[in-house]
């Protein structure tokens, strides 16, 4: 589904990523985890289209991404949660998921879309008329998750959803991801929670400084302590 | 102060409101002009210039001063879409101060387009027929018009607030102004909305200076004094807040007329004085938020 060969960035002079290679198939969820610094926030923001310069090729569907402009990747089914999860100040819970069907290609009527976000967060839909930046980061958090969901996106990719929030919440979303992909979601996910990550996870890339360093299965990876201890401890 | 009776302090009061509504409209193009695409538009007075001259066009193919109210905005905002989009967007991403120089420089190209075309001596504006004269407002006569300048800056306040709280292209502009870069990951062109909004502001300040006409003429200057007077009334509601500029316009507005009416010789530099005291007290205006230039 997202194919990407030789992806190389650039933020000004620094050479951030150097030629990365992966790959992610339908309906799966990949890890893509490294310590900090690796590279990984810059992969999934060149392949959204927000990154400085960038070389190589990202084929979504065998459309060529690199040309196109954000709005337009996201219109082909691409979601994306960035780390500051960037919930609107100043609109409300109801107004920041209508800016999520906006552009979704598929029309849906805005009540369908709020009952079906009330069954999957039922904290959202008991705020839905509060400023979303009042709400707990937890809640946030299933804000920008639910905003980039309800366009319907074929891949959805994840930076760190679980930073900052509380364990129980973690739990919580971890289990709504594997939901998702049974579903039919494809999801890309960054996180520095690997155990929990591999947990849910099909397949894993290990990045380290603008490359990736090694590809497994999640449970191949979860049982090699040597792998996770030379790239994953911070 | 003989002959200052309370009755004519509430008269010269709806002066400053007349005033005031003229300032509101080309205020809240200039913020939205600033809040959404941080243009600082010095050629927003050349616009509203370009708004009363427009109508003397349109009047004098036959419009009638209803219609001009209507067509106005759209010839000149439609000015403004070009502006934008041949002019200003190849300037985005490049810091504030390119926009600002091309502007600036397209304001006295269009100010001296106006003097080729018309000459460089001011023309008059006839204050339409219906709306000559005074009305009784219960305390006093009080100028028809400039009640109609009030009424129609009221009424076009409405229509962008139910534009900007009730439609989802309001919705886009209120997100974009805060955070252009989700709205783009959301899937949504925001260059497009962009666009819409320069011809939104420039259609308004096009208005303004229609309406402005038929109570000073129109001069290709009348753009020039009023461009510094906007900008007050824009820093000291707060640079890219719709409400702070419609309360700075009217307050504004009022502390002129009030001025004119105990020291004249005052009535400019009081603008200024009120400025000067509101960015010590709050440096970002009253609405305004801190570090939005940084």
């Amino acid at each position: 589904m997202l194919k990407i060969e030789n992806l190389q960035a650039w933020y000004g002079p620094s050479h951030i990523l150097q030629g990365i290679e992966m790959q992610v198939n339908k309906g799966e969820i990949v890890c893509l985890i490294g310590r900090n610094g690796a590279g990984k926030t810059t992969t999934l923001r060149t392949v959204m289209g927000l990154a400085g310069r960038a070389s190589g090729r990202v084929l979504f569907e065998d459309n060529d991404l690199l040309p196109l402009p954000t709005h337009r990747r996201n219109g082909l089914g691409l979601g994306y949660v960035p780390e500051e999860r960037r919930i609107v100040q100043g609109l409300t819970v109801r107004d920041n998921l209508r800016l999520g069907l906006l552009a979704a290609t598929h029309k849906r009527r805005e009540s369908d879309v709020i009952s079906e976000i009330a069954e999957i967060f039922p904290r959202l839909a008991e705020r839905l008329d509060q400023d979303a930046i009042t709400m707990s980061g937890g809640e946030q958090q299933m804000l920008a998750i639910a905003r980039a969901m309800v366009s319907q996106p074929k891949l959805i990719m994840l930076d760190e959803p679980s930073e900052g929030i509380m364990p129980v919440l973690v739990d919580e979303m971890f289990a709504l991801f594997a939901k998702l992909r049974d579903q039919g979601t494809t999801i890309l996910l960054v996180e520095q929670n690997v155990e929990l990550a591999l947990g849910i996870a099909d397949r894993a890339y290990i990045m380290d400084q603008g490359l990736i360093v090694h590809s497994s299965s999640a449970s191949a990876l979860l049982a090699d302590e040597e792998i996770k201890e030379r790239y994953c401890s911070v | 102060m003989d002959g200052i009776t309370p009755d004519l302090i509430i008269l010269q009061l709806f002066t400053g409101l007349a005033l005031g509504a003229i300032y509101v409209l080309l205020a809240l193009g200039m913020s939205l002009l600033f809040g959404m695409l941080t243009v600082v538009n010095f050629a927003h007075g050349a616009f509203y210039m370009l708004g009363a001259y427009i109508g003397i066009v349109l009047l004098g193919i036959g419009l009638n001063f209803w219609m001009c109210l209507l067509f106005v905005p759209l010839v000149v905002g439609s000015l403004g879409l070009l502006a934008e989009r041949f002019l200003i967007r190849p300037l985005y991403g490049r810091g504030i101060d390119y926009p600002l120089l091309l502007t600036f420089g397209l304001s006295y190209m269009m100010v001296e387009c106006v003097r080729i075309v018309f000459g460089t001596q001011g023309l008059p504006f006839d204050t339409p027929e219906l709306l000559q004269g005074a009305s009784d407002i219960g305390i006093g006569y009080f100028p028809t018009y400039r009640l109609f300048v009030i009424g129609v800056a009221a009424m076009v306040l409405v229509l962008l607030w139910l534009f900007l709280e009730r439609t989802p292209y309001g919705l886009i502009i209120r997100a974009g102004a805060r955070d252009p870069q989700i709205v783009r990951i959301l899937g949504i062109d925001v260059g497009r909305v962009w666009l819409v909004v320069f011809g939104i502001g420039t259609g308004l300040a096009a208005l303004a200076g229609l309406l402005a006409a038929p109570l000073q003429g129109a001069s290709p200057e009348m753009g020039n004094s009023i461009l510094a007077e906007a900008f007050v009334v824009t820093v000291v509601g707060g640079m890219g807040s719709l409400v702070g500029a419609v309360i700075a316009g009217l307050l504004v507005g009022v502390v002129v007329s009030m001025t004119s009416l105990f020291q004249p010789e005052m009535a400019q530099v009081s603008i200024f004085a009120l400025m000067a005291v509101v960015l010590l007290i709050r440096p970002q205006g009253f609405f305004g938020r801190a570090g939005l230039m940084s």
